[in-house]
């Protein structure tokens, strides 16, 4: 009983800094529409330079929360740069371009980050004054969490009073419903834009800056973060503040609780609950449903008919030189060429559902990861080899696609984004905590192919043939009348389900189909590689499915194959070039969204049209 | 004060409004009729920025503001009530009308939620009502109420009459009147030639984008060919 309440309490510490960053992430969303991934790196930032405030200004109550709030507002500052030198840039850019362009600025902020301070952990001084514990029913519990679990009220007070007593929170939760109509009266948006971003950044940079006593300031604090955040909010209710705080303090209690009772699968439990809430409120505790403008996700140019002539023939040529590449090139671009066989069936899948499914997923890495471990787990636990793996693997994205695909199609655009993400780190937490079953960080090694696949030229030959198989497989299905109506859902849901479709249905088989290609994609990787690693179902492998189907365009079924040939060949170069790689590649996406916001494949056909003299 | 020449404007490939001319001069109540599809919307939408004009000029004041934010055209005078309404539904009727505030303006009367109160009784028995519970018309009284908030030289009125009982029509048409009593200047869009007959001193007949007449209101009802061809359904 004692330990419960402790573990409780615990609970309602954490809560409090979850709040604000999830309540910052909330607000900024409410305004500009942005879903900023970058928020987890304004939390990780306000970790580290408390501790580094702290540590030079002198100790004491002055110094020490001198440095908490100083973070917090130079992190305030940051977001002030971000909102000036990129978002203003992109506010009129499609949601997806946006999202790209704060995950460009994460990864600019990781290696920052390393390079500042270092890849070690930082462990920061208890605070002056509160340095012991009381005792309740016999535990001891920090004086320190017990002034944390009132900070959290004492923010959504002040918050409160800030967004009913003021003008400045009217006119935000004016534009929170209607921006455009808020202009059109005169208020001036920018100002308003800057300093929302401005407040949600000093949220977060506190809520980092807040835990500087309690854990160690670490590099993979931001994706931590970012993904409880999401979670928080979507159980929460988008844009309530007050369901926001509800949400922490579940989410921080099952938590505390977790570690207790489950610590191998924390995240499990919270799956679990946030299903529940899920089924029983689609738009979460204290939501309600999205209005019209939260729900298009844009890129909904529709998909064109049959291929141009020329664009066969292309491809034809283009695969016959690939089937017979093994006779040219040696094994260092076989090898490459197969990672791109294989990315471009990952990328197709997500294509297939982003593009005629019109949901857009955040953590598709998920699919790709679990075909891997599948395939891996049947060869290490039972002996099975390739073959049956390469079965299991599209079976266990589509196993695990009807499984959270039937939570995820009943919301729709940055919602439904978001909860893949959610799905896809909780896989993620398991393949990394279930050391048993998955061997956790180690991985699982010798996961070899069949014999005949063995050489580099057989392994090529197999991931070429099976990936083209498999994209011609997606592009077929386009065009069955299963495709079709997949687009109808997508274009105008409502007159799809006032024509007899089931919408919900058919979104649900559409997000299974796409799971267990990326399964299947997974399963090859697995192979391919020799090994498997919860890396493969990590953020930054779900970004890059993401980042290959929009660089190549997402109204074109080339466009996911570009893409992955395209990503993959640039991330090789800059890994071989550097070992600040993720920066580059950062400062790549922001620049390639600052200067092409419709994406290459909508500028080129602006180019196109332009010339041929329509209108764009 | 205000003067609309060669105005385009296109959603997409669609082209909505081609060479609109039109003049609005101070303390007037001007309407642009026409039927649905016409282009009167677009027109006011083009005029306040929300819409990009594709060609053409806009002089308000003396001042081109066509291409200009929609915020910055505002702030020089021009109010806006959009035929949607779009009232902040989450919002109490106090705190929409103090979205609509704008610093009191030389030469126009500055208003007051106390004024406005006055000019729209029903408004002040629901001061702390939320804008999604209220009726159509209410809507419509708060819509205007907070366009007024911004002190407007000039307010650009999107078909006020639409969907509303008759009775609160005839409201609407008496604050109309009431607003060009104490000076106001208004270009208001309209389907319905007998509000337009109520409350207009001059208006333009608008179809497939493109002005088609122009005359006084008592002319324009004294013609029945014109009406017939342009406005009968």
């Amino acid at each position: 009983m004692d330990i419960v309440v402790v573990q409780f309490l615990t609970g309602l510490a954490s809560a409090s800094s979850l709040f604000l960053v999830a309540s910052g992430l909330s607000i900024i969303f409410g305004v500009s529409r942005i879903v900023n991934f970058a928020h987890g790196s304004f939390y990780m930032l306000g970790a580290y330079l408390a501790w580094t405030l702290v540590e030079r200004l002198p100790y004491g109550p002055l110094g020490f929360w001198g440095g908490i709030v100083g973070a917090a507002a130079i992190v305030a500052l940051l977001g002030l740069v971000m909102e000036f030198v990129l978002l203003r840039r992109i506010y009129r850019a499609p949601e997806l371009f946006q999202l790209l362009a704060t995950f460009g600025v994460v990864l600019i902020v990781q290696d920052a980050t390393l390079w500042l301070w270092g890849p070690q952990d930082l462990l920061g001084p208890r605070a002056p004054g509160l340095r012991g514990a009381v005792t309740i029913l016999g535990q001891r519990f920090p004086q320190y969490d017990l002034l944390l679990i009132f900070i959290g009220p004492v923010v959504l007070a002040l918050l409160w009073l800030l967004f009913t007593r003021t003008r400045w929170g009217t006119l935000v939760r004016a534009a929170t419903q209607d921006r455009e109509m808020v202009g059109a009266l005169g208020v001036d948006q920018k100002l308003l834009f800057t300093t929302v971003f401005m407040l949600g950044s000093f949220l977060a940079g506190l809520g980092g800056a807040l835990q500087l006593p309690r854990e160690s300031v670490n590099l993979q604090m931001d994706l931590t973060i970012i993904t409880d955040a999401f979670v928080v909010v979507v159980v929460g209710g988008m844009g309530s503040l007050g369901g926001a705080f509800l949400a922490a303090l579940l989410i921080g209690v099952l938590h505390a609780f977790g570690i207790v009772v489950f610590p191998k699968i924390t995240l499990v439990l919270i799956f679990l609950v946030m299903a529940v809430v899920l089924v029983l409120r689609p738009y979460g505790l204290m939501g309600r449903k999205p209005g019209p403008v939260a729900a298009t996700v844009g890129l909904v140019t529709p998909l064109i008919g049959p291929t141009p002539r020329a664009l066969v023939w292309l491809g034809l040529v283009a695969g016959a030189l690939l089937v017979l590449a093994p006779l040219f090139v040696g094994d260092y671009t076989l090898t490459i060429l197969s990672e791109m066989a294989i990315l471009a069936l990952f990328a197709a899948s997500l294509h297939f559902m982003m593009g005629p499914g019109g949901m857009a997923s955040f953590g598709h890495a998920a699919y790709f990861g679990l075909g891997a471990y599948a395939a891996a787990l049947l060869m290490r636990q039972l002996g099975l080899g390739m073959p049956l793996g390469l079965i299991a693997a599209p079976l266990a994205g589509a196993a695990f696609g009807l499984l959270f695909g039937w939570f995820c199609v009943r919301l729709s655009g940055v919602y439904l984004a978001m909860l893949t993400l959610a799905f896809a780190q909780i896989c993620w937490s398991v393949a990394f905590q279930w050391v048993e079953l998955t061997g956790g960080d180690n991985g699982l090694l010798n996961i070899l192919p069949s014999g005949w696949a063995q050489t580099r030229q057989g392994f090529y030959w197999l991931a070429l043939v099976l990936s083209i198989a498999g994209i011609l497989l997606l592009r077929w299905l386009i065009r069955t009348p299963f495709g079709h109506a997949l687009r109808a859902a997508r274009d105008n849901p409502l007159r799809a389900e006032a024509v007899g479709m089931a919408v919900g249905r058919l979104q649900w088989a559409g997000f299974a189909v796409a799971a267990s290609f990326a399964g299947f994609a997974g399963g090859l990787y697995a192979y391919f590689k020799g090994s498997v690693f919860p890396t493969f179902i990590s953020i930054p492998r779900s970004v890059d499915a993401l980042l290959m189907v929009l660089l190549g365009g997402v109204d074109t079924l080339a466009g996911p194959i570009v893409g992955a040939v395209v990503y993959t060949g640039l991330h090789e170069q800059l890994m071989s070039l550097t070992d600040y790689w993720r920066a580059i590649l950062g400062l790549i996406i922001v620049v390639l969204v600052v200067a092409f916001p419709q994406g290459l494949a909508g500028q080129a056909r602006d180019w196109w049209l332009a010339r041929n003299g329509g209108r764009a | 004060m205000l003067t609309v020449q060669g105005l385009d404007a296109h959603y997409g490939l669609a082209h909505i409004l081609a060479g609109i001319e039109l003049t609005v001069q101070r303390g007037e109540v001007v309407v642009l009729l026409g039927r649905n599809g016409a282009g009167k919307s677009t027109t006011l939408k083009s005029i306040i920025g929300l819409v990009r004009p594709s060609a053409g000029q806009i002089t308000f004041e003396g001042q081109g503001i066509a291409g200009r934010s929609p915020s910055t055209i505002a702030r020089l005078g021009l109010g806006y009530v959009p035929e949607e309404r779009r009232i902040f539904t989450e919002l109490t009727v106090r705190e929409n009308l103090e979205v609509g505030r704008q610093k009191p303006r030389q030469g126009v009367p500055h208003w007051t939620p106390e004024k406005l109160y006055a000019l729209f009784p029903n408004l002040a028995e629901m001061k702390d009502r939320p804008g999604g519970r209220m009726s159509g018309g209410e809507q419509q009284m708060l819509t205007i109420a907070r366009t007024l908030m911004g002190n407007p030289r000039l307010i650009l009125l999107d078909e006020p009459s639409e969907g509303l009982s008759p009775l609160i029509v005839e409201q609407m048409a008496d604050a109309i009147a009431a607003l060009k009593r104490d000076g106001m200047t208004v270009l208001l869009s309209e389907q319905s030639l007998h509000f337009a007959a109520r409350v207009a001193d001059r208006a333009y007949i608008i179809e497939k984008g493109r002005i088609r007449h122009e005359a006084g209101m008592t002319a324009l009802l004294a013609d029945a060919d014109v009406r017939q061809r342009y406005l009968a359904v």
